[in-house]
């Protein structure tokens, strides 16, 4: 079957760019609703205690306002919380917006104003009054380190933080070399460029839901059981999504309330939160870790521990892999690692591209430059005396594992071999010039739930591939549509991909890194059947006696074939479960960032002037593609490493961020040369299709290269993030 | 707070050649009455403050943040939002390079950036990789797609004329 050559691997154009510069993807706010209604929130201003009375007198008589709802007059909806759980959530009671007089976190909501137009809605926001009773929050994560925990139940999916190996406490002590430093990381919010917005239209027999969301899906599934839709038909549609990072994990704020208006007027209605509340809807956990590296004098590791406190709610244990690599990604047997959380009165963090490894890696590769320039080694040199080939948490093989060539190509690329080893000791003009890398590692896996892809041949003789999942920006509508092409045999013009529709075939959630991997093995099995059936078709119809596909899937043959056949379409399904090669492979993609830093002497600003990342992944679907993947991660991880921090004033329990102005992020001027290399990476083990997927990898390695080449510039070693022009000015003085 | 009167005014602008009248109150923003009354979703909201360059058109010509326009303070004026650039048939070179240079991931951000971008070539000034990236740090991609970004407007700039802009 060829039709041409294939195009899986090669830099196809994103499938969905002409439709978006052209301005005609539509996303959740964007639907032409009839007879639509708008809602506006009234957040809380204090963080914890109870809500006492609401005067919305004022905006009950505003112009065009339709209803104020609170917790008080509120659709009935279930009273337990397990009801709420949702496919992403962690161990607790999820957050249920209007359910009650309790104020959990500052920015919750506890009034929706529903007027007949957005500006009605905004304003009258604005006429509420609230009175509370506000009881002693606690938001400071360096003091509710104190009362650290370690989560007794643990997440669902999430592999649990490896077990201790050998005797770590007594190698350290023993270790002729050692480095023990601790580490804070800031809370930083996902902030995607699409406010997180919901258009539901509401019928007595089928509410749709236009929705952001990176899970149709598991929307669909929540709003009847929680919201108690299940009379009804429910379809959530998310075709397009402005970005989520994981964000749209979890059924958001914004579909709830907008939902329950929807329910109480037996209307349709639409909420668009503002940026402000997208401080408000989740973060990466901060959190203060502790590294300390036990070594002999030729950098070979003797022990490892890592300890790390990370905040999470005071109604759910948020928890991530923030240790989970610690123990696999180099050589060493006594391994020790203790993850805790501790609860702040805050909203629940939500996992954020690379959650907890970026903050972990953070932590362990910024000790690995401190060790090498306690026994006097290149930081890169240090890595490679600690390779491992096999994971040593779980003693087994990867089942493909090319960091080597990683670093070796990276090094090449940026030219590691001119830099000079101490800090302070490259300079032009009035800028110090640094030069710092780091390795990033991300779990290599498939989805943990099963997904399902349907192919159909359509009159037309084009191919139509459908399934739930969403493309958040990430390329799946490209990837897929370039699989099922190749599958085919067909032209991509021929193939049409319908993704973002909970009416679809269930995919269960665009995330962890999974997609490509998951889906596009679900693609590849589904063309796979429908390949078989239309031969089949053909033999019994006798089109063709040979069984020769080739000329059969031309569309004039195809259209015939669906003729005699009497049917106006053929369609395969295929699902994926996930590929347990279990307890026999460690499975993981790979990185090595090289950074370069020029920082102005006087006035101490950073800018990053150069990047070279190297990533090993498996197979690669669409290097264009891939490339933005991992150049757009590596420009978050600027932001972490410099700007980003979602802090909180503590006497007010708020995030004093509440715009772009205060929580910066980078922008085109920050970015300068970012350059990316995939090695070459075999694995016929980890997926079907042999692709170990993308989504996070860009993102963890970023933040210490950017830090450790900060340490080779200045000689100041930056532990905590962000490296702000303050803390950098206030360790020169 | 007063309770405001029903100040209906009426405006009528040249969108994408074609005139339009509304009537709306002055504190309606142009972003919200190309998104929600003209159905003109292509101009995206972002932040709402100025912040973010998702809601840029070019008003007469001039790259500007609608969300911080009223639209009654610009009646008579020609606004050029995403959906009057490029043909159904053709894009405009920038959305073109745009794809070609996969300038987008997500999209949201992008037919801002082309606003904006057009109105950059327009303005003329600038000319070097580093000029580009500072005039175009009014718009935010979170996507981080700015390399992308950067190569497709020096690529448009560096072409002979195809085309007048808009
Ligand atoms: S929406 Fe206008 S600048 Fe962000
Ligand atoms: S492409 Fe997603 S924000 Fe720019």
């Amino acid at each position: 079957m060829d039709q041409g050559p294939a195009i899986t691997g090669k830099s196809i154009p994103r499938i969905d760019g002409p439709v978006k510069v052209r301005g005609q993807a539509k996303y959740a706010a964007e639907y032409d609703v009839a007879d639509l209604l708008h809602a506006a929130i009234v957040s809380a201003s204090i963080a914890k205690g109870r809500v006492i009375s609401i005067d919305a007198a004022a905006a009950k008589n505003f112009p065009g306002v339709v209803a104020v709802l609170t917790h008080k007059n509120r659709p009935w909806f279930w009273p337990f919380s397990f009801l709420y759980k949702d496919l992403a959530g962690p161990p607790g009671k999820p957050f249920r917006p209007l359910y009650d007089d309790r104020v959990l976190f500052s920015g919750q909501p506890v009034a929706l104003i529903v007027a007949d137009n957005y500006e009605a809605a905004r304003d009258a926001a604005a006429l509420v009054s609230v009175s509370y009773e506000r009881e002693q929050h606690a938001t400071d994560l360096a003091v509710e380190v104190s009362k650290a925990y370690k989560p007794p139940r643990h997440r669902l999916g999430l592999a649990p933080t490896p077990h201790p190996t050998g005797d770590a406490d007594r190698a350290f002590l023993a270790s002729p070399v050692k480095v023990e430093a601790s580490y804070t990381t800031a809370a930083e919010n996902h902030h995607p460029m699409e406010l997180f917005a919901t258009t539901v239209e509401w019928s007595d027999k089928i509410v749709t839901v236009y929705d952001k969301t990176q899970s149709p899906k598991s929307v669909e599934i929540f709003l009847k059981v929680a919201l108690r839709l299940f009379r009804r038909k429910v379809r959530v549609v998310s075709s397009f999504v402005g970005g989520a990072f994981g964000l749209g994990l979890r059924p958001q704020q914004s579909v709830i309330l907008a939902v329950l208006a929807a329910k109480a007027l037996k209307r349709s209605v639409r909420l668009v939160l503002p940026r402000d509340h997208m401080f408000a809807l989740g973060y990466r956990a901060n959190a203060i870790q502790t590294v300390s590296l036990g070594a002999d004098e030729n950098g070979r590791l003797l022990a490892i521990k890592h300890q790390a406190v990370a905040a999470t709610s005071q109604s759910e244990d948020a928890q991530d892999p923030m240790l989970n690599f610690s123990a696999s990604l180099y050589r060493c047997d006594n391994v020790k690692l203790t993850y805790q959380l501790a609860k702040l009165d805050t909203v629940s963090p939500c996992d954020m591209r690379a959650p907890g490894a970026a903050t972990g890696m953070f932590a362990l590769e910024c000790a690995m430059d401190e060790l090498a320039y306690a026994i006097n080694i290149d930081p890169l040199a240090l890595r490679l005396a600690n390779y491992t080939e096999r994971d040593q948490s779980e003693n087994r093989p990867f089942s493909s594992k090319a960091l080597r060539e990683c670093y070796l190509q990276g090094a090449e690329r940026f030219g590691w071999a001119k830099r000079s080893h101490a800090p302070r000791s490259m300079r032009k003009g009035k800028e110090l010039i640094g030069w710092g890398m780091a390795t990033g590692v991300w779990e290599a896996a498939m989805s943990p739930a099963p997904a399902r892809v349907k192919v159909s041949l359509l009159a037309d003789g084009r191919f139509e591939v459908t399934t739930s999942i969403t493309d958040i920006g990430t390329g799946t509508y490209t990837i897929l549509t370039q699989i099922a092409a190749d599958a085919l045999g067909a032209p991509r013009e021929r193939v049409v991909v319908k993704l973002g529709d909970s009416a679809l075939p269930f995919n269960p959630i665009q995330g962890g890194s999974w997609t490509a991997a998951t889906s596009g093995s679900a693609v590849q099995a589904a063309c796979d059947k429908l390949k078989k059936k239309i031969l089949l078709r053909a033999k019994q119809t006798g089109i063709v006696g040979n069984g020769q596909a080739t000329e059969l899937l031309s569309p004039a043959a195809l259209a015939d074939l669906l003729k005699l056949s009497g049917s106006d379409n053929l369609s395969a399904t295929a699902t994926i479960i996930n590929v347990k090669f279990g307890k026999k492979y460690a499975s993981a993609t790979h990185s090595a960032v090289f950074a370069e830093v020029r920082i102005d002497e006087e006035l101490a600003v950073v800018r990053v002037t150069r990047l070279v990342c190297t990533v090993a992944a498996g197979r690669i679907l669409n290097p264009a593609t891939a490339r933005s993947q991992i150049i757009g991660a590596s420009v978050m991880g600027i932001g972490k490493a410099l700007y980003e921090d979602a802090a909180t004033d503590h006497n007010l329990g708020r995030c004093m961020a509440h715009n772009f102005a205060d929580y910066h992020i980078p922008s085109n001027a920050d970015v300068y040369d970012i350059e990316v290399l995939f090695v070459e990476e075999t694995d016929d083990k980890v997926s079907p299709i042999g692709v170990k997927g993308l989504g996070e990898i860009g993102s963890v390695a970023v933040a210490p290269a950017i830090a450790n080449a900060i340490f080779h510039a200045t000689g100041q070693r930056m532990r905590d993030l962000p490296i702000t022009i303050d803390r950098l000015t206030r360790l020169s003085d | 707070m007063e309770v405001r009167a029903n100040t209906a005014l009426h405006v009528t602008l040249t969108i994408n050649g074609v005139e339009r009248k509304a009537s709306i109150e002055p504190c309606v923003t142009l972003l919200d009455l190309l998104r929600e009354k003209f159905d003109l979703t292509g101009t995206k909201k972002g932040c709402d403050h100025g912040q973010c360059g998702a809601c840029t058109v070019l008003i007469n010509g001039k790259r500007i943040n609608s969300c911080l326009v009223l639209a009654v303070s610009r009646d008579g004026s020609e606004i050029t939002t995403i959906e009057g650039i490029g043909t159904a048939n053709e894009l405009h070179p920038l959305q073109d390079a745009f794809v070609r240079h996969d300038a987008l991931q997500c999209g949201y951000c992008t037919p801002g950036q082309i606003c904006s971008a057009i109105g950059l070539i327009s303005e003329g000034k600038a000319k070097t990789r580093d000029e580009i990236r500072e005039a175009m740090s009014g718009n935010l991609c979170r996507c981080g797609a700015y390399i992308g970004i950067v190569d497709a407007i020096e690529e448009v700039i560096a072409a002979p004329r195809r085309k007048t802009v808009r």
